[in-house]
């Protein structure tokens, strides 16, 4: 039974190494001399690299681009993703099963059928769609819309009615319920799911790549350079965005371990 | 706001929901329509004239069918792979990790943070002809002196492996973190061994788990082209390299839609046979 019980322990060590590796190797190899063009084998340390981030072209306008999607697009996906939320748990109408579905489609669709149709319709001589910036915008607030609605509906089950109808009572009118009640229960929600939100955008190649046209997000800026380079600033923007979600989820993490301990602490 | 909802209540969930799903009809339903247009177009580019033109399904097939099977497989191995690696990890994290359940839980999704290319690039560092692994498989001689990994089908499964791995882990774990232990002691009580209790309590009551996680990581696997093209050579290409190709760089629109249409058409024969096995075989148990 011992022997067992360490068995299990050295797996689930040996395979959470396994996710960890990459990880390690990413931010490591940001650290590396390269003598060649490609960063593949490690010659010796320096921190140049970290210092001359930006010394390849391209790579501070492609960053830049990636954060503006990205922040543009959570954000005109979360509200609309909230207000799908909203309709599909707190109201019964016509059509409610055939939102569900649609909401669900674009998440089981592989993406680079997602990019291939929308490239169809990009490249029809309508003179709307100018494949670029915008393009990818409109790809993005598609496909994060469907993991804003799921994250949300799965807060507003669990939400308690009553204290609106309380607040109703109480006098207040609709936008004041709204404002005071409804919106700071979601808030957290919201907040959660415009970061897995973000963190998809920031992190999207496949679909980006098709609508993309002669624009660079950062994926798409390391997909072309890593054909004939890949210089070690690459790692080091990776090992700078891994650094920065990392300590937000631990932040996170750690903020539940305490209110946790707090609420058993009351209880 | 409950009084709104009840004074205007026919309207309000539309209102709510128009201009998502107006979204996801212009940029997801109509760009299907197109792309079904295009897969009937023949001609050579840029003139391609519709004209129902099916045999760009028939010609696609029989043109791309390795490439079509090679996916199929590759993402079922690499889905097996997953299985095989995660479910003894959750396992132990929603059973045996305590209060630091969810710093493992995090360290599964640490690898999103990294960018999917890159983290894909960094299996180059890893499996490099120079590098350590293969370093260490030839001394052990489990590698011929001028065997590699690098290039091979083995790197372009383990990468598709590695990338899709907490999509199989975390629905899994969702699903025995909802066990009730009582049910466990239970079966303790009723003299069921460790395995018995395992195999008649936990792992039927994880299966909704493994049933999403197969499908969370075999749909997105078979259209994948990133691990083919960063880790394999052109014997190891999906057929997500050949849609790509065909598109972006062929601009041959007419195939590449019928490709699309024919991997998605395969994706949902693949899931439909599998939810009857899945079904048949909880019907039997």
């Amino acid at each position: 039974m011992r022997v067992k019980h360490h068995l299990l322990t050295t797996y689930a060590m040996l395979v959470i190494g396994y996710l960890m590796l990459p990880i390690a190797v990413v931010i490591l190899f940001s650290f590396n001399e390269p003598e060649g063009r490609f960063n593949y084998v490690w010659q010796g340390f320096t921190f140049d690299n970290w210092a001359n981030w930006d010394a390849p072209i391209g790579l501070r306008e492609s960053m830049i681009t990636s954060l503006e999607i990205g922040v543009l697009s959570t954000v005109v996906a979360t509200i609309l993703g909230t207000m799908i939320a909203l309709a599909i748990v707190r109201h019964h109408f016509r059509g409610r099963a055939s939102s569900n579905v649609l909401v669900f489609l674009p998440m089981s669709t592989p993406e680079i059928v997602l990019g291939a149709s929308l490239l169809a319709l990009f490249i029809q001589q309508t003179g709307i769609f100018v494949i670029g910036f915008w393009t990818i915008f409109i790809a993005h607030v598609m496909f994060i819309v469907s993991y804003i609605v799921v994250t949300v509906k799965a807060r507003l089950i669990g939400f308690d009615r009553h204290l609106e109808e309380a607040a109703a009572d109480l006098g207040a009118d609709e936008l004041t319920t709204f404002r005071k009640v409804t919106f700071p229960l979601i808030a957290p929600a919201m907040l959660a799911a415009s970061l897995l939100g973000f963190a998809l955008s920031i992190d999207d190649f496949v679909i980006t790549y098709f609508v993309a046209g002669g624009e660079q997000t950062f994926p798409v800026y390391v997909w072309g350079i890593a054909r004939v380079a890949t210089p070690p600033q690459v790692n080091v923007v990776a090992s700078a965005i891994f650094l920065v979600a990392i300590a937000v989820a631990l932040g996170n993490v750690l903020w539940q371990y305490r209110s946790s301990r707090r609420q058993r602490g009351a209880a | 706001m409950g009084s709104f909802f009840h004074r205007r209540k026919g309207l309000v969930p539309y209102l709510l929901l128009s201009p998502g799903l107006a979204w996801l009809a212009i940029f997801f339903i109509v760009p299907l329509a197109y792309l079904g247009y295009q897969s009937l177009k023949s001609g050579i580019f840029p003139t391609y004239e519709f004209t129902w033109e099916f045999s760009n399904y028939t010609e696609a097939v029989s043109d791309y069918h390795p490439q079509l099977v090679r996916s199929f497989v590759y993402a079922g191995i690499a889905t097996v792979a997953c299985l095989v690696l995660a479910y003894p990890l959750v396992y132990w994290i929603a059973f045996r990790a305590g209060r630091w359940r969810n710093l493992f839980l995090l360290a599964i999704v640490a690898p999103f943070f990294v960018t999917y290319l890159i983290r894909t690039l960094a299996w180059l560092n890893i499996l490099a002809d120079e590098g350590p692994v293969v370093g260490l498989l030839q001394w052990t001689h489990v590698l011929g002196e001028d065997e590699r990994l690098l290039a091979t089908t083995f790197a372009v499964i383990a990468g598709i492996t590695y990338n899709f791995l907490p999509f199989m882990a975390l629905p899994i774990y969702v699903s025995l973190e909802q066990i009730e232990p009582r049910l466990l002691e239970a079966a303790k009580d009723l003299y069921a061994s460790p395995v018995q209790a395992f195999l008649r309590v936990t792992l039927p009551l994880s299966a909704p788990g493994i049933v999403a996680g197969t499908l969370l990581t075999f749909i997105p696997a078979a259209g994948d082209f990133i691990n083919a093209e960063l880790l394999g050579t052109p014997k190891q290409q999906m057929i997500g390299n050949v849609i790509q190709a065909k598109f972006l760089e062929s601009l041959d629109y007419p195939t590449a839609a019928s490709l699309s249409f024919i991997l998605m058409a395969a994706i949902l024969v693949a899931v439909l046979a599998y939810a009857r096995v899945v079904g048949s075989e909880k019907l039997t148990g």
